[in-house]
């Protein structure tokens, strides 16, 4: 190469800086984070409610990975969620109650899963992967439905009872180990996709989303990325599988059941995608939603989450958009009000 | 010298069509090598199998000597040839600098790295930041690329492609609708080149073509009717019929 060119100085900060900055942690996140960790103070009765709302979140941000990031829709991913579930239900039932090793199992054992089916993810439509990952699910359920002398089948994997956590934290009535358990596990595995979706890696599969032709003749081996990510994906839904089997001491095939996978995405939605923060947001005002109403009117919450769902989709977060840039644009006119 | 780019007898049928009939092609090192013709004269076909989007029916394509005829598109550029898209292909969600770094880290062999920063290699960066300054993007880095003059995202498309280290470079119309404001800067980029990359350059625009080019083949209907010196294409009288009619054969 000639080395006509000269190496701006100015341009080099511009370039360091920008690069710093987008991994530099925001006031809102850190206080997001604070918040969650005082939640149980806030909310002291509620902190089963927290803990699904954790594991829920984490099934979200591993949702996320591959719809928000690569681009891939999935409707089957309960199947990665019931792999991390009933892998770490068996093995505190016959091997080992301690949590952490049982999450090591059910991320492990959602992990080759989501590795195996990645290959049958890579090519196709958004058609033919819908089919292909619902398909996946039910297979899975049907599979834990058959083998019912290892599942429990309809019944459940019962008699679970877990070890302390670390040797030190008992699971309690009130959830509260329950909760602070599974949000450390959100939180840490949040670090870790937060890294990942930064380094190189990240950035081929955002090209990937973006435009594949410019990826490929860029030179990103699409299909190996994609087997990648949906591989991590998977790991991430394990180990909310696995906390889950944990958090209630029991596997039923509902971990296996469509309205998981469906909920997921429309978790996703509310929360948006592609940001690791929208599968936890779209986590918290799903479960409070459903909460809420389901004290309301315990029999037709769904017609009401759906009805939601409707109006959020078809202009709400337009709505909220354009009320948030209303807002701004009055604070900057008063300011300029006060310069004037 | 020995092309670094050659085709032999390529040919590619799309059913009962012909679009690549039996080119055979060679590119000089260094040489700013264009391929022009008429509309639907399967320019952009045979880019394509250049590049690997599309598999030749017959025919081989060698790489500075290599047969690259069954290679993937990324293995390509791996082995030194880019291009660019006659209409922009870009990554709509980054920014230049994140597209410009994204293809330099493939060229490191970083894009299974899971945890590596992207600031980690400086010297990655400041090649990132040469890069911006030659497509005179230095400007605007950090901007979105959906907001940048459609001249600069077509530089941004040529820089993206450069970053890949090519020792082969396609483009393909790089100047296409390209206003003339911005056009100027865009031309003189292009000329500015470096002199050990080779260029082929596809394009319909006779006062570009014959303002860079050193060697121009003329593809008609998918065949190579001319292929020489910008002077004996301007003087071939098939060229001239192609372009112009059967009057201007006289």
């Amino acid at each position: 190469m000639s080395a006509s060119v000269s190496t701006n100085p100015a341009l080099q900060s511009t370039i360091t800086g920008y690069l710093a900055r987008q991994r530099r942690w925001t006031a809102l996140e850190i206080g997001f984070w604070v918040l969650a960790l005082a939640a149980p103070l806030l909310m002291p009765g509620q902190m089963l409610l927290l803990n699904e709302i954790a594991i829920l979140g984490l099934f979200a941000l591993s949702l996320d990975l591959i719809l928000g990031y690569a681009g891939i829709v999935s409707l089957g991913h309960a199947a990665f969620l019931g792999a991390g579930a009933y892998a770490a239900g068996l093995f505190a039932l016959h091997v080992n109650a301690d949590p952490l090793l049982g999450l090591v199992v059910g991320t492990v054992a959602a992990t080759c899963l989501g590795f195996a089916c990645g290959f049958l993810v890579r090519r196709g439509t958004d058609l033919t992967r819908l089919m292909v990952t619902l398909g996946i699910a039910l297979l899975c359920f049907e599979l834990a439905n058959t083998f019912r002398g290892v599942t429990g089948g309809a019944d459940g994997l019962q008699g679970i009872s877990m070890g302390k956590v670390l040797g030190l934290f008992a699971f309690d009535i009130k959830g509260r180990t329950a909760y602070l358990y599974s949000l450390s596990v959100l939180f840490i595995l949040y670090l870790v996709a937060r890294r990942i979706m930064a380094s190189p890696f990240g950035l081929s599969i955002r090209a990937i989303r973006d435009n594949r032709l410019r990826a490929s003749a860029s030179g990103v081996e699409i299909n190996t990325r994609l087997v990648a990510i949906y591989t991590l994906a998977a790991a991430l839904a394990g180990a909310a599988g696995a906390l889950m089997a944990q958090t209630t001491q029991f596997v039923s095939l509902d971990v296996l059941e469509f309205h998981r996978s469906a909920d997921l995405m429309l978790v996703l939605i509310i929360g948006g995608a592609g940001y690791l923060y929208g599968g936890i947001l779209g986590a918290i005002v799903f479960k409070l939603m459903q909460d809420a109403i389901a004290s309301l009117t315990p029999q037709y919450w769904q017609f009401w989450i759906g009805l939601f769902l409707v109006l959020f989709v078809l202009g709400g977060r337009e709505i909220l958009q354009v009320a948030g840039q209303r807002v701004r644009a009055q604070i900057s006119r008063l300011f300029a009000g006060k310069d004037a | 010298m020995a092309p670094v780019l050659q085709t032999f007898n390529l040919v590619k049928r799309f059913g009962g069509i012909t679009a690549t009939n039996n080119v055979s092609f060679a590119l000089q090192p260094g040489s700013r090598h264009a391929l022009i013709g008429p509309n639907g004269a399967g320019k952009t076909t045979l880019v394509n199998q250049l590049t690997g989007v599309l598999a030749p029916s017959e025919g081989r394509i060698e790489l500075a000597g290599a047969d690259i005829t069954g290679l993937k598109p990324e293995a390509r550029v791996r082995l030194g040839m880019s291009r660019t898209f006659q209409i922009n292909q870009l990554f709509k969600s980054m920014t230049p600098l994140e597209m410009i770094l994204l293809v330099l880290s493939e060229q490191n062999n970083l894009g299974l790295s899971l945890f590596r920063r992207l600031d980690h290699d400086p010297a990655m960066l400041r090649e990132a930041g040469e890069i911006a300054e030659r497509f005179r993007l230095d400007d605007m880095i950090t901007g979105e690329i959906g907001l940048l003059p459609y001249g600069k995202q077509r530089q941004l498309e040529i820089a993206a492609a450069f970053a890949a280290r090519p020792r082969v470079l396609l483009l393909d119309e790089p100047a296409a609708g390209v206003p003339e404001a911005e056009r100027q800067d865009l031309l003189r980029t292009i000329a500015e080149l470096p002199a050990d990359v080779s260029v082929v350059l596809i394009e319909h625009d006779m006062d570009l073509v014959f303002r860079f080019a050193t060697h121009i083949t003329c593809l008609v209907n998918g065949t190579v009717i001319a292929d020489g010196s910008p002077a004996a294409i301007a003087a071939d009288p098939a060229v001239r019929a192609a372009y112009l009619g059967e009057e201007a054969n006289v």
